[in-house]
């Protein structure tokens, strides 16, 4: 009932947002829920497995390249019922990387910690050279003219385009918060911890070790895959470019500074990485020079270094409200 | 035939290069079992240090052996400054801090000299001073040795005959040694471990240095993002080989770039960059250690 009623509530801030700001605002807002789905999926193998996935980007890429491709052999339907287009597409992408995702995961899980970084960077890259050399897919230039939403009007009333791909949107940000956070209290995600906490020990006592990163690999790909197809029709243009090994350093950036195992964190990171560099956007014009990216790694140093558990360490948010409550009926 | 001696030439040529930058990741991934992806960007920083230097002492257009002199230390020095500010502010506060953290950290580094030299040097390619006339030295059946190729090879070789004798003549190299076998021992043996990991940047940035001026020498375009691909390249080869491996860096390094030359010859020129992760990933699953790395078993 609560995700439902959560789901509701933002979803009426969508037309709250369709009606008060214009489409740049609106474009960022549908990135940060592309980036709190990159982030989420990829704190289910980084945060809670254990494990370290520096390829998230090509998953993504697998993801868009396939829902876009979709769509131009398949159009969207006309009307409301454009938003089960969309839904259609974007779960064939994510089962398209999830695919992926298995045939990566299932050799390179076996290796451990900075070779399995090495391993996926190295199938990210790959995936990306692939789909340059890939002129179905119009390789090098790119690919044009992928349909997103439209405009649904019903009668007098007009549903923008906005608000049908923010509901597509969210209900996907919404599912994956809730998959992953009740995953992680089931006995499988019990196995996903005892893997990150002490892998031996976790064999031992009767966990297939394998299988646990794969199925969290498989997963996270998913995912990834989903955020893909949300970026590709909202974005209306893929380019291998944009799915270069800064996505996934990106991703990795905002699993880190949310907190290694906080979904909370995560989404909270989204935000913050997306919105950021945005914010800094009128220095550009008070200094003349593009100072962004430069403030942006600065502030990675010196968060790792000042504050190197992320914001909400493996806490959720949800974690400091009750603490605080029980601790005031203590004192009462 | 010939074209296959030359692709022979030109990937030792290539992979010498390689394997230099290649022994600075092997070097500090051995003693701190850190992936320095900043490494790269110093990589950069030393070609634009004798970018600078070179216009400022005017040898811009004079190529010849003392040009050549002149840039490598000045490549050298400011590389090897520039490392030592990286371990001293970014790294050694991180020492006890898990993996990951020192991992976000250099790749905050890399990407504030990246994004730092395109605010200063600016985004566009600068045409690299002209380090070395360019003549063939000798040619047999259409077979060319160049004289860049040979300089390359000759810096490379007296470099690892350098790095050789610091590293298993002297007693830093010995401690150097001590301290990527076992930290905290070393540091019990009277090893001061601080200096020696700031050697350790010192070594493999310096060699970044020199590389970065062959590469200036050989392809005489530099540009801020220049050390991302070659930096990744270097790091393949360095895992290759097995990384925290010194021997195995220098034959990771020549691996890749046979390889690559060969890729670009015989088979197609887009997809040199997929060939190389393409043998990491199979290397890496068959034999993760690497080609001359030791197999570790893990202990509980």
């Amino acid at each position: 009932m609560k995700p439902l009623l959560v789901f509701a509530g933002l979803w009426l801030c969508g037309f709250a947002v369709d009606f008060s700001f214009d489409a740049f605002i609106q474009l960022i807002l549908i990135y940060i829920m592309i980036n709190m789905m990159l982030a989420m999926s990829l704190n289910l193998v980084n945060g809670y497995t254990g494990q370290f996935s520096l390829g998230h980007a090509g998953f993504m890429a697998v993801g868009a390249y396939t829902s876009g491709f979709l769509s131009t052999m398949l159009p969207p339907m006309a009307g409301g019922l454009q938003i089960f287009s969309y839904f259609f597409y974007a779960i064939s992408g994510g089962l398209a990387a999830a695919l992926a995702g298995w045939l990566v995961g299932l050799p390179s899980l076996r290796l451990k910690g900075d070779y399995l970084a090495i391993v996926t960077l190295g199938f990210g890259e790959i995936i990306r050279v692939i789909l340059l050399n890939t002129q179905a897919v119009g390789g090098a230039r790119g690919m044009y003219g992928i349909l997103g939403p439209t405009d649904w009007d019903l009668g007098g009333f007009v549903v923008s385009k906005f608000v049908i791909g923010y509901t597509h949107a969210l209900f996907w940000v919404v599912l994956c918060f809730l998959t992953i956070w009740r995953l992680i209290r089931s006995s499988h995600g019990r196995a996903f911890l005892s893997v990150r906490e002490d892998e031996v020990a976790a064999e031992a006592m009767g966990v297939n070790t394998t299988q646990a990163k794969v199925r969290a690999f498989v997963l996270s790909s998913f995912f990834a895959g989903v955020a893909g197809s949300i970026f590709a029709h909202y974005a209306n243009y893929l380019n291998p470019g944009s799915f270069a090994f800064m996505r996934s350093i990106d991703a990795v950036i905002m699993v880190v500074l949310g907190g290694m195992g906080s979904l909370s964190g995560s989404l909270l990171a989204a935000v913050f990485i997306t919105v950021l560099p945005e914010a800094l956007r009128p220095l550009k014009d008070l200094t003349g020079v593009d100072l962004r990216m430069v403030i942006y790694s600065l502030s990675l140093i010196l968060l790792m270094i000042l504050r190197p558990k992320g914001l909400f360490g493996s806490n959720e948010i949800t974690d400091f409200i009750r603490r605080k409550s029980s601790a005031q009926k203590v004192k009462a | 035939m010939e074209d296959f001696v030359q692709h022979i030439i030109n990937g030792v040529s290539l992979g010498s290069i390689y394997a230099l930058i290649a022994l600075g990741y092997t070097m500090v991934y051995g003693i701190l079992q850190l992936i320095n992806f900043a490494h790269s960007d110093v990589y950069m920083m030393g070609a634009f240090a004798s970018y600078y230097t070179a216009m400022f002492l005017g040898r811009d257009n004079q190529p010849g052996v003392g040009t050549l002199v002149i840039l490598l230390v000045a490549s050298m020095v400011a590389c090897s400054l520039l490392g030592l500010v990286i371990e001293r502010f970014c790294y050694r506060p991180l020492r006890k801090a898990p993996k990951l953290n020192i991992l976000i950290t250099a790749i905050g580094v890399s990407l504030f000299l990246e994004y730092f030299a395109q605010v200063v040097f600016g985004a566009d390619p600068k045409v690299f001073p002209s380090v070395l006339n360019d003549t063939v030295l000798a040619e047999m059946n259409g077979v060319q040795l160049k004289s860049s190729d040979v300089t390359v090879l000759a810096v490379t070789v007296i470099m690892m005959l350098i790095l050789n004798f610091v590293i298993y003549k002297t007693m830093l190299g010995k401690a150097m040694r001590a301290t990527s076998t076992n930290m905290s021992v070393a540091s019990l043996m009277g090893v001061n471990t601080d200096k020696i990991i700031a050697f350790t940047f010192i070594v493999g940035s310096s060699l970044a240095g020199v590389g970065s001026v062959l590469v200036g020498m050989k392809y005489p375009k530099i540009d801020p993002l220049m050390g991302m691909l070659i930096g990744l390249k270097a790091f393949v080869a360095a895992v290759l080989g097995g990384i925290g491996n010194i021997a195995g860096a220098v034959l990771g390094g020549l691996l890749m770039g046979v390889s690559e030359e060969m890729v670009v010859g015989y088979l197609s020129s887009t997809y040199r960059d997929a060939f190389a992760f393409g043998i990491l990933i199979v290397i890496l699953i068959f034999r993760p250690s690497g080609l001359l790395g030791k197999n570790s078993v893990e202990k509980v």
